[in-house]
């Protein structure tokens, strides 16, 4: 079998599982839907969502440590992952297979020449590093002010180390970037000592907007899936809705698109994964090259060549994907996968300047800080942003988050949306909630998205510690947000209306939304009784449509006695329904006046979860009459609203 | 033009052809423009098609029935004495018929908190009604909470497909505009009749609990799924939304189940401490009448649930359950 055989089926079978991790991520009994199915392991063995929460929050979250067989293959193979593993490669691969379909080998030959622009992605990777890197930077400066021995002998031992390995020129010290490092650590330590705990250093973990890996899953996710399965119903019975799936679903579609044009486009210029590799692929052991120069010139080898990395030429090994393109094209048998250099010379590093990377990495450190002054992580939180139970106060939240939307994917009432700008630039596609559509509520015994999130940006919960019973129970249950009654829109407050549908639907025992009880004359509701008859009333000057007073809510009045039901009513005459005499019996004259008995809402902030349904079921369908906010949520001791 | 006057007749058919072409373009253009002419723009409110009526699933000849059996936690074999004693199960359900259990599945409760209908029911009347010959049994209810979700945690879902039944979930395409005649809430209202139309018999099952607005939920109350839409506004006049509910749909049976009976915080529920113990199964085809009794293991009266008394106004049953000589039954 011819490799590029092999490697189109791997390519296919990574696909397919890709496309079935995303279908079993799905709440329910069968076989097929989510029972321990690893449907984060393509997000987990992406080695860049591993190292960004590393870099971020200074651990390794459960599965996310298989990033590290992927660094290892990568070190032994090269970017095995892009040519061979990942579904978004494959995707970009077929679209410029369609796209340079019947066009002559010169013309194939020109789309694969390499691009000065083929650089933007290792910006993009060390910008976003960077941006993660200050929460591990921050912990390294307070060790050193606060660990005490730890950090300098450490500094020290690896100093040592680094100074024997280039004496035994082991490896060759870059005098430019020890200057830089050093300069750098200097600076850091120095500001650390005079101004401590300043809060310079922020971190924001960002590589998810551009992970392909996380890039796919959101896209599959949230557009579509939910877009082909909704005539299906294999996944939900009922259509799914994600507002600002439109914004998600245009870029994937941009990003496929042009790559017709130019074969891998994605993976050549933006990529921060592959540029990850890129970087790591200049230690790695085996490698494409020329056995010999010159060799027949005849560039058959670059007319299929996926990472423009110029087989023909100076190699360029950080570009290349592994896809063997090059050793099927090749008539000669001079290109090899070998673990000797290429004949024709290498390029290990990128086209990457001092400056480049300088600049890179200060942005993203700078960038953080910048972004953070709207205050939403902080005083200017939005209270409309409501965050999936188990979800870590803001900042930590920020500093995990990586927009894969799995959350979004498994939550069974789809109340889990992506969020546009509501938490500022920072907040891009996280997750937020929005009780206005969905099946439900957020289900209050339900803890799926905290169970499936990759990165403990919802830190795993369990039913117990939702609902606050068993160990748990001196606790409390976990609250998301509050729900406020708006008297202003709100039927029995506002409008002498009957309803009560929060009350009702509240799913905490004792309910957190409970009802008080008023009597409350009607407008215009004063008659004379003009005769009696028995229990009917006939009033002067009622217009009545006949029945309307006869639901059941409405009571009669006559001289201060407790009111008495109303049965039904015509035109001009009251029928009382059964229920206490009065004492007196209403004789003509008298006043009669009608009353609507009202249960009027009160949420208990001391038992409200936040979950929402009161919301989603409220009747007053534009702005709902009760709306939650984030105003007490667990996640955050600030946002206490009471004492008690 | 010095090209073509060497050859005119060429030149003429030429002509001739665009001149058809253009002709018959100009032709289509104005009839295509004509045929989708529209002069007066929409109507305010489009002419709505209605479907027809609800069939009714009462069996004349079984008139007014109830029966009640006391002091059994097990609901499966109270359900099977309840039906039992008003003659059995083959009274009801022909051999090739297909039933429709309308269950209360309105929260994505499990089932011991008791705010659904209780899975054995669904075992044992789905069983029950596969045995008299029912050529297929179906479950259905438009819950509150997502569908999927209460469907599998109230174990409905698990009981119906182990006892062969099948439920069917409120889809859209299972929703259709009706209007109950007469009645003044439930006009070209989106009412889940899909399921209602391809059954000849439909059996109520419902627990007994407590609801703020309308002062029980009970059978009466359980036809609420089957209104889709914002239905919610409704509750603005409950008491009138179940009158009009138990004359739109005449059940050929009701089971209620109060062998645990919510008293406060319903109709969700949600602790076992919102529960009574009560061992009470009463069976009927007079969902008034069964209601009327089960007000009385929450310690209501008529006077707490007017509509008990409208739905007898309305001509749906009749609120004096003991003239229907309820048989007794001891669990």
């Amino acid at each position: 079998m011819r490799i590029i055989t092999t490697r189109r089926i791997t390519q296919i079978f990574f696909f397919a599982l890709f496309i079935w991790f995303c279908i079993v991520t799905t709440l329910g009994e069968r076989g097929w839907q989510l029972r321990g199915w690893p449907v984060n392991w393509l997000l987990e063995i992406n080695p860049l969502t591993g190292l960004g929460v590393l870099l971020a929050t200074r651990t390794v979250y459960a599965g996310l440590l298989w990033g590290v067989v992927t660094i290892v293959l990568t070190l032994v193979l090269g970017r095995f992952f892009c040519g061979w593993v990942c579904p978004f490669g494959a995707l970009q691969q077929f679209m410029g297979y369609l796209g340079k379909r019947g066009l002559n080998r010169a013309r194939k030959i020109a789309r694969n020449r390499p691009h000065p622009a083929q650089r933007i992605k290792y910006w993009l990777l060390l910008f976003m590093l960077a941006a993660a890197a200050a929460g591990m930077l921050q912990w390294v400066l307070q060790t050193a002010r606060s660990g005490g021995g730890w950090f300098w002998s450490l500094l020290a031992l690896s100093l040592a180390m680094l100074a024997v390995m280039a004496a035994f020129k082991l490896i060759r010290i870059r005098r430019d970037a020890a200057w830089v490092a050093a300069g750098a650590l200097s600076l850091g330590l120095l500001l650390e000592f005079l101004f401590p705990r300043a809060g310079w250093l922020v971190a924001s973990l960002q590589t998810g907007l551009l992970d392909p890996i996380a890039l796919m899953h959101r896209s599959v996710n949230i557009v579509l899936l939910p877009l082909l399965d909704a005539p299906l119903k294999v996944t939900a019975a009922l259509p799914r809705a994600y507002p600002g799936a439109a914004l998600i679903g245009v870029l994937f579609l941009l990003f496929v698109l042009l790559s017709v044009r130019v074969p891998r486009f994605y993976c050549r210029f933006i990529c921060p994964l592959g540029a990850l590799f890129g970087l790591l692929s200049r230690w790695s052991l085996w490698r494409i090259g020329k056995q010999q120069v010159p060799c027949a010139d005849c560039r058959r080898c670059e007319a299929d060549c996926e990472g423009a990395c110029t087989p023909t030429e100076t190699f360029r090994t950080s570009e290349c994907v592994l896809c063997l393109n090059c050793l099927d094209g090749c008539r000669h048998g001079v290109m090899g996968y070998r673990i000797t250099p290429s004949a024709a010379g290498e390029q290990l590093l990128p086209d990457l300047q001092r400056r480049h990377v300088v600049t890179s990495i200060a942005v993203g450190l700078v960038a953080v800080p910048m972004v953070r002054m709207d205050g939403m992580a902080d005083a200017n939180w939005n209270p409309a942003v409501i965050r999936p139970p188990g979800a870590l106060d803001e900042a930590a939240f920020l500093a995990r988050c990586i927009k894969c939307g799995q959350c979004m994917r498994i939550c069974p009432t789809n109340v889990v949306h992506p969020a546009t700008l509501q938490s500022g630039l920072e907040g891009l596609w996280t997750p937020m909630l929005n009780f206005r559509t969905g099946t439900s509520g957020c289900q209050f015994n339900c803890v799926a998205c905290s169970r499936v999130c990759p990165t403990a940006a919802l830190r795993p919960l369990t039913v117990p510690e939702r609902m606050g019973t068993g160990e748990f129970s001196a606790s409390g249950p976990l609250r998301i947000g509050m729900a406020f009654v708006d008297h202003g829109r709100c039927l029995p407050w506002a409008m002498d209306t009957p309803c009560i549908v929060c009350q009702e639907n509240c799913p905490v025992s004792p309910k957190a939304i409970f009802t008080r009880d008023i009597m409350q004359p009607v407008r215009d509701g004063d008659y004379e009784i003009q005769a009696v008859q028995g229990d009917t009333l006939t009033l002067a000057g009622a217009d009545w449509e006949p029945g309307q007073y006869g639901t059941g809510d409405y009571f009669c009045s006559v001289n201060q006695m407790a009111p008495r039901p109303i049965a039904t009513n015509t035109g001009q005459a009251l029928t009382l329904g059964p229920g206490d005499p009065w004492p007196q019996r209403p004789v003509a004259g008298l006043t009669a006046r009608i009353m609507l008995h009202l249960q009027q809402p009160f949420v208990d902030p001391n038992r409200c979860i936040g979950c929402g349904v009161c919301e989603h079921e409220c009747p007053v369908q534009g702005r709902r009459a009760i709306r939650v906010t984030a105003e007490n949520e667990s996640r955050n001791r600030a946002h206490r609203l009471t004492l008690s | 033009m010095s090209n073509h006057s060497e050859n005119p007749g060429q030149d003429r058919r030429a002509f001739l052809k665009r001149l058809a072409c253009s002709a018959l373009g100009m032709v289509g253009a104005g009839g295509l423009g004509l045929a989708f002419w529209d002069r007066q723009g929409p109507p305010p409110e489009a002419a709505r098609t209605l479907g027809e009526r609800i069939p009714d699933f009462a069996l004349p000849d079984q008139g007014g029935k109830l029966a009640v059996v006391r002091g059994t936690a097990d609901r499966i074999r109270g359900v099977q004495m309840a039906i039992q004693a008003l003659g059995g199960i083959e009274q009801f359900v022909r051999p090739g018929d297909h039933v429709l259990l309308k269950v209360n599945a309105a929260f994505a409760l499990p089932p011991m908190l008791c705010a659904t209908t209780h899975p054995d029911l669904v075992t044992q009347v789905s069983r029950l009604c596969l045995q008299a010959g029912a050529a297929r049994v179906w479950v259905t209810d438009n819950p509150i909470n997502d569908p999927t979700s209460c469907f599998a945690l109230t174990g409905i879902d698990a009981a119906a497909r182990a006892a062969g039944a099948r439920v069917l979930l409120p889809t859209e395409d299972r929703f259709e505009p009706y209007t109950v005649p007469g009645a003044r809430l439930i006009r070209y209202w989106p009412t889940l009749t899909g399921p209602l139309r391809r059954v000849d018999k439909v059996i109520g099952m419902a627990p007994v609990k407590d609801h703020h607005r309308s002062g029980a939920s009970m059978t009466l109350k359980n036809w609420y799924g089957l209104l889709g839409g914002r239905r919610n506004i409704f509750h603005q006049q409950i008491h009138t939304i179940i009158t009009e509910l138990a004359t739109m749909i005449k059940p050929t049976l009701v089971i209620l189940d109060g062998t645990m009976s919510m008293m406060h915080n319903g109709p969700t529920g949600g602790s076992l401490d919102d529960l009574k113990t009560t061992y009470t199964l009463i069976a009927g085809t007079d969902p008034v009448a069964v209601d009327a009794m089960g007000a009385g293991l929450l310690d209501r009266t008529l006077e707490d649930l007017p509509h008990l008394r409208m739905a007898e106004r309305a001509g749906a049953g009749t609120v004096d359950f003991r003239s229907l000589n309820p048989v007794e039954v001891n669990g």
